[in-house]
């Protein structure tokens, strides 16, 4: 085991893909000069790690500007042979390949009946809170859950962003993973092993008996800060991070709620048709007679994102508002109390 | 009155020729077959041919060799069939049977024949094109001799994608070629109305070569033209637009009916006179690769395969419902989501 930061779990990741299968090839913009810091060790070409040096350009190459052709080209290649890492840096740029996301990567293996496989792995990072303005900000996995053919990975550690990284290289479907800029300095200990974590099999972050908190992606470490400090006010709260949202463990949501009876969604991105709206209503589903207390979903607002720090600040979920939702939810014991008092 | 055919050596074998023939006429054969079956109420959905087109399509598709890839449109019964493709199981995908190329999940619009190195039509106009360009790439990589071909209207070569795949295969120098199907109109509109300057000339834009075919209806040109642009691309000197003029001789889709007539009847006229079948039969007569009675007997035959392909389908299931809930991932878990 040795201590990585998030980012530089990716990095070793990619790297061990690259050496286990000469199949993997990584493109995207900026690649080669390892300027977002996955395919090198370090900034400098010379540094020992650099992955051009490494693996040569038929392994890793730059891209131009070109999204659209990049997803295509990447789908085709991963129909024909190769099992491709693109890098599309910013999440915010997937949707200049929108066609290609929805109408091939995602359908082509259906509508061809099961012709061909897409091996292929698209990487981007969410830049919110940063202050990058509304066309950096996106966290746009709950669009891609919506496109059947797709899987959406978002890891919170470093050592799920390493071992899920590999699933997603193995996987013979298109995968979006979508980072957590946030988090690239987030530090774990990470076994430098490979290993793999199966797709569909949420973490269990932390145990808890008075509440379930689902947190997705950047909210999972918010969601724990929240939970210590609930635990200081007496408040047992489990925290439930999905890993991948498509697959979704729905069964390890269902049965933590069954046993708290309270569920809090936390989820940085967007708040209509959005995961949390998506894991209340399985939960209202498949655990309503469980509930003590009504849903409550932590998100961004429908709202563009502000440039100015000042603004942006209170768009996002904080461990703050996590613990104030937490304590609504518990609140009702109370009412819950007395109604079964007045019921009897 | 063959004249406008090319003259040429006799470096595509006279079987080859016939082939050829073969090939156009059962893209001929079939498409009336499947558009009777449309008017029928035996085709469901949306249905586009290819007749009057032929020779380009045979001559792009006998170009190539049977590893090659291709990627076409709407418009793409074709394409499979001139590369090959069995009869059946496309007349059964059309219909929607179980037997079907895509198991009944993509039909007209969705035709892929892997088999033949089909990488599949796709339904959005432009959308399959970067899909060739990274079998091209996937070739260069893995160090496979194989090209890749991406079939595309005039229309299509409108959309910003093209420029974007013909930038990357230019820079990596794949062995892609682009090849522009202009019938001159995309739907009801015609190409000149919507399209600043040439098509083929856009190539010089990204430093790859550009070429005109402007008898579109002469298989054989368009055959040349095409196995010069592979063997540039086999080379390792990269990717080729080729722009094929051509007319399709039926409306944009099948049961289509508009009101305005947006074809000017002499040019339709001079278009239908230009048949590429008739047209092949001739010089084949002319050259003396085969006479009128064989070309008849060859015809027959081809009649013959069409109406297998569709006792075949007639003859075969529908799919059974839990198809619909296949082929999405390659995992189990998809039916359990859809549930
Ligand atoms: C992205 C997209 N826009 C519009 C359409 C509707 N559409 C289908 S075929 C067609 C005309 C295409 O013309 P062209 O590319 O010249 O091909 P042709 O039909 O002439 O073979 C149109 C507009 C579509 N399928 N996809
Ligand atoms: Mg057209």
């Amino acid at each position: 085991m040795t201590v990585m930061t998030y980012i530089g779990a990716i990095g070793a990741a990619q790297r061990e893909a690259m050496q286990a299968d000469p199949r993997v090839v990584i493109i995207g913009e900026d690649v080669e000069a390892n300027v977002y810091g996955t395919t090198g060790a370090g900034k400098a070409r010379a540094e020992k790690g650099d992955f051009l040096q490494e693996f040569g350009r038929n392994r890793i190459r730059n891209t131009p500007i070109s999204e659209e052709a990049i997803v295509g080209a990447a789908i085709g290649a991963a129909m024909t042979g190769l099992r491709p890492i693109v890098d599309l840096s910013y999440s915010s740029f997937l949707y200049m390949a929108m066609d290609q996301f929805v109408n091939q990567a995602a359908k082509n293996r259906y509508m061809f009946g099961g012709q061909n496989s897409i091996p292929v792995v698209f990487r981007s990072a969410m830049f919110y809170g940063l202050s990058t303005g509304a066309h950096h900000s996106d966290r746009p996995y709950p669009m891609f859950m919506n496109v059947p053919g797709l899987k959406i990975v978002a890891p919170a550690s470093p050592s799920d962003a390493k071992g899920l990284l590999r699933t997603a290289v193995d996987s013979n479907d298109p995968v979006l993973i979508f980072e957590t800029c946030l988090l690239w300095g987030l530090k774990e200990e990470v076994d430098e092993e490979e290993y793999r974590i199966p797709f569909g099999v949420a973490r269990v972050r932390r145990e808890g008996s008075d509440v379930t908190i689902v947190a997705i992606a950047g909210a999972v470490p918010l969601a724990l800060t929240a939970a210590e400090a609930l635990a200081a006010d007496g408040i047992s709260a489990e925290v439930i991070d999905p890993r991948t949202l498509v697959p979704l463990d729905k069964d390890t949501i269902v049965e933590s709620v069954r046993r708290t009876g309270r569920l809090v969604v936390v989820d940085p991105a967007h708040r209509s048709c959005g995961v949390a709206a998506e894991i209340s209503a399985i939960v209202a589903e498949e655990a309503f007679g469980s509930l003590k207390a009504p849903i409550v979903r932590v998100t961004s607002p429908d709202m563009q994102i502000p440039f100015s720090p000042s603004l942006e600040a209170q768009i996002y979920p904080t461990a703050e508002k996590i613990k104030a939702a937490v304590k609504s939810v518990c609140a009702s014991r109370a009412s819950e109390a007395s109604s079964n008092i007045s019921r009897s | 009155m063959n004249n406008t055919q090319t003259e040429r050596g006799p470096t595509i074998p006279r079987d080859m020729m016939l082939e050829m023939q073969r090939r156009m006429l059962r893209i001929r054969l079939f498409e009336e077959r499947a558009s009777k079956m449309v008017r029928r109420g035996q085709i469901p959905g949306t249905l586009h041919t290819s007749v009057g087109q032929e020779a380009q399509v045979v001559g792009a598709c006998m170009a190539l060799r049977p590893q090659d890839n291709i990627a076409g449109n709407h418009r793409s019964h074709g394409h499979p069939i001139g590369k090959g493709a069995k009869l059946g199981p496309l007349m059964a995908e059309l219909v929607g049977k179980a037997t079907g190329v895509c198991r009944g999940k993509g039909g007209s619009l969705h035709l892929a024949d892997a088999s033949i190195g089909s990488l599949g039509e796709s339904g959005i106009t432009g959308s399959s094109i970067p899909i060739a360009v990274g079998a091209a790439f996937s070739a260069q990589i893995l160090g496979e001799d194989r090209v890749a071909l991406s079939f595309f209207g005039d229309g299509a070569a409108n959309q910003g994608v093209l420029y974007e795949a013909m930038n990357l295969a230019s820079a990596w120098r794949l062995p892609v070629i682009f090849l522009c199907e202009n019938n001159q109109y995309a739907l009801s509109t015609p190409a000149h109305t919507v399209t600043g300057g040439r098509i083929w000339k856009r190539a010089a834009g990204f430093g790859m070569a550009g070429v005109l075919v402007e008898d579109g209806q002469d298989v054989i040109a368009v055959h040349d033209a095409v196995h010069e642009a592979v063997e540039c691309a086999r080379r390792g000197d990269g990717p080729t637009l080729i722009e094929v003029m051509t007319y399709r001789f039926r409306e944009h889709a099948e049961g289509l009916r508009l009101a305005v007539d947006y074809r000017d009847a002499e040019e339709r006229e001079h278009w239908l006179n230009r048949d590429p079948i008739k047209l092949f039969r001739e010089t084949l007569i002319q050259k003396q690769i085969a006479d009128a009675a064989a070309l008849d007997g060859l015809e027959a035959e081809v009649a013959q395969e069409v109406e297998d392909a569709v006792k075949f389908t007639d003859e075969s299931p529908y799919p059974e419902p839990g198809v619909a809930f296949e082929d999405l991932y390659t995992d189990t878990y998809e039916l359990e989501r859809a549930s």
